[in-house]
């Protein structure tokens, strides 16, 4: 039985790297494959976002604010004082789980939603500084990004690569760097989230007395998965940093930290597959909608409505059940 | 027989309502104590205050002779108490087995490193857990839910899987807030023989119960509230001859 369960949660696993390895078939063009990686890297951030939203129940205004963190944190430090992309990466992402521990530890020991109304704050005083401190961030003129390296290696978007006698371009190389960041990032979600804390996270949305009685300290929990969201969005806006070369405070905005949200909503909450339905979508629609630019928030907005209203449990998740119905039905007509 | 559970003098108003008032006894290891009154009682209320979840106006609860009020409901839990909820909670996202596994969660110490890269060990753990989880599903008589969604199991299986999450915590006493309450005579039955099977491994439980015919049969001692105070207490034979009790509750 164990077997199978790891079977199934392999499957969605495989499928999604055959989507992603098979996808630049269809691309014919730089652009498609930028548009491409930033999906990805929106996606691996909401799969961090949903493990807080649609799991544990607890809502963050601020994750935009995590994320821009992430990506000024690299900026400033790879590019003004000359550190090494990944290492400063991962002392951006403790820098984030630190604050992240301090404003959820206190919040979330009271009951109610009050890590929403904290985090809403704590996005606000994020987007602030970085618009503020000019001759740190280069202020609302945003700043350049230096690209981003392994071990030596450096991955830009500009650069030619040869692999095995394949010549390709740093778009492409990104593109696949990208897509192996959100399988890693799906891996770890899916983890977690068939585990003892995995567990211990969904009752805290199921029933919060029922978690308590049987030991577990859900204020302990609600902040553990705070952190880890904040991390992921950390991380996810250093590599977004480094890909797209320049960045403006816009990413910390409070409008980003709304479309995180939308994202999960949309795609379906406490479904890894889900979110990152809600990532392409709501990615690729400002491309198709691109004349009503002014207009995004607010569609953005009625998304946000029209899904709470007609699929509450959102996109991915409702198609699930109609196909499943639709394919009880087909037996039942056969038999 | 030493004292597991030790009430004095617990008070707990709500306003101007005494919802229990100087109220003082002990539950014995090993025991069936059933708590019996009106509705409007108090029986609730002293399970919420016994377990963690109002703290007391007044008075002490020792369990195990230490005092444990003041403590959280998961504190609690580490000390081997556990409850069952009269208005049923169960985790409706997870599965059956899932919130028996929940159940489980003080003897599951995988770090969260361990847990991100799904290392051997949390396998091993995950595996005894499960196997744990399905034999109490099985002792409970909900063997057949166990891959089902808990949104999709009747009352019965429900208030029965219940009572399986919070024995896979290893309690040394598990509170049941009327069990019985909305079973049919067979469940009720099958719930008699569960709750005797319970205390037959040694575990002590304290009972909140209508049910007469239920706690009459199955209780070593009971306690009466009415009010909020101590009408009675004694065994079910004292108690089935007790004037007070006679007139206030079981009506003659």
């Amino acid at each position: 039985m164990l077997k199978n369960f790891l079977q199934m949660r392999l499957k969605g696993l495989v499928v999604l790297a055959v989507i992603v390895l098979l996808l630049p078939l269809f691309f014919n063009n730089p652009f498609h494959y930028d548009l491409a990686t930033q999906i990805a890297i929106f996606a691996a951030t909401v799969v961090g976002l949903n493990l807080l939203v649609g799991f544990a129940g607890q809502i963050s205004l601020g994750h935009a604010g995590f994320f821009g963190v992430g990506a000024y944190f690299s900026a400033v430090m790879t590019g003004t004082y000359g550190w090494t992309p990944l290492p400063t990466m991962l002392v951006a992402a403790v820098v984030v789980a630190l604050l992240a521990w301090l404003v959820g530890r206190p919040i979330l020991k009271l009951k109610g939603h009050y890590l929403s109304m904290a985090t809403l704050a704590m996005g606000f005083i994020i987007a602030i500084i970085i618009n503020n401190e000019g001759w740190l961030t280069g202020g609302p003129d945003g700043m350049p990004v230096a690209p981003f390296s392994i071990f030596g290696w450096e991955l830009s978007s500009f650069n030619q690569y040869s692999l095995f006698g394949i010549e390709f371009g740093g778009d492409v190389a990104w593109y696949f760097f990208a897509g192996f960041l959100l399988l890693v990032a799906v891996w770890i979600a899916e983890n977690i989230i068939d585990s003892p804390i995995g567990r211990a996270l969904r009752s805290v949305h199921g029933s919060e007395i029922a978690a308590r009685v049987v030991g577990v300290d859900t204020s302990y929990y609600k902040s553990l998965v705070f952190v880890v969201s904040a991390v992921y969005a950390s991380l996810m806006g250093s590599i977004y940093a480094h890909f797209s070369g320049f960045i403006t405070p816009h990413l910390a905005s409070f409008e980003q930290s709304i479309v995180l949200i939308t994202m999960v909503v949309l795609g379906g909450m406490a479904s890894t597959f889900g979110v990152i339905l809600g990532a392409v979508v709501l990615k690729l629609l400002p491309q198709v909608l691109a004349d009503f630019q002014e207009l995004e928030m607010m569609m953005f907005g009625l998304i946000l409505m029209l899904t709470m209203i007609f699929m509450p449990k959102g996109l991915f998740p409702t198609l699930q059940n109609k196909l499943a119905e639709r394919k009880r039905k087909k037996s039942e007509e056969q038999a | 027989m030493t004292a597991l559970i030790e009430v004095t003098g617990l008070s707990k108003t709500f306003g101007g309502v005494h919802a229990v008032e100087a109220l003082s006894f002990s539950v014995d290891e090993g025991q069936i104590y059933s708590v019996i009154g009106p509705n409007g009682a108090g029986k609730t209320t002293l399970f919420n205050l016994i377990t963690g979840i109002y703290t007391p106006t007044q008075g002490e609860i020792k369990l195990k002779g230490e005092g444990v009020v003041g403590l959280e409901p998961n504190q609690l839990a580490e000390r081997g108490m556990c409850r069952t909820f009269q208005q049923m909670q169960i985790c409706m996202n997870m599965t059956a087995l899932e919130n028996v596994m929940l159940g489980r969660h003080l003897q599951l110490k995988s770090s969260l490193l361990t847990t991100m890269l799904r290392l051997p060990s949390l396998l091993k753990d995950e595996e005894d857990c499960r196997d744990h989880a399905i034999e109490l599903m099985k002792f409970v008589g909900c063997g057949e839910y166990l891959e089902t969604e808990a949104s999709a199991m009747s009352y019965g299986a429900l208030k029965r899987l219940e009572i399986a999450r919070a024995l896979a915590s290893n309690p040394k006493i598990v509170l049941l807030d009327e069990p019985a309450a909305g079973l049919n005579g067979t469940e009720t039955a099958a719930l008699e023989e569960l709750i005797k099977k319970i205390a037959a491994q040694g575990i002590t439980v304290v009972l909140v119960e209508h049910d007469m015919k239920l706690v009459m049969g199955i209780s070593d001692r009971l306690l009466v509230l009415n009010y909020g105070r101590k009408l009675a207490e004694g065994t079910p034979e004292e108690i089935r001859n007790n004037p007070d009790v006679i007139a206030a509750y079981l009506g003659g």
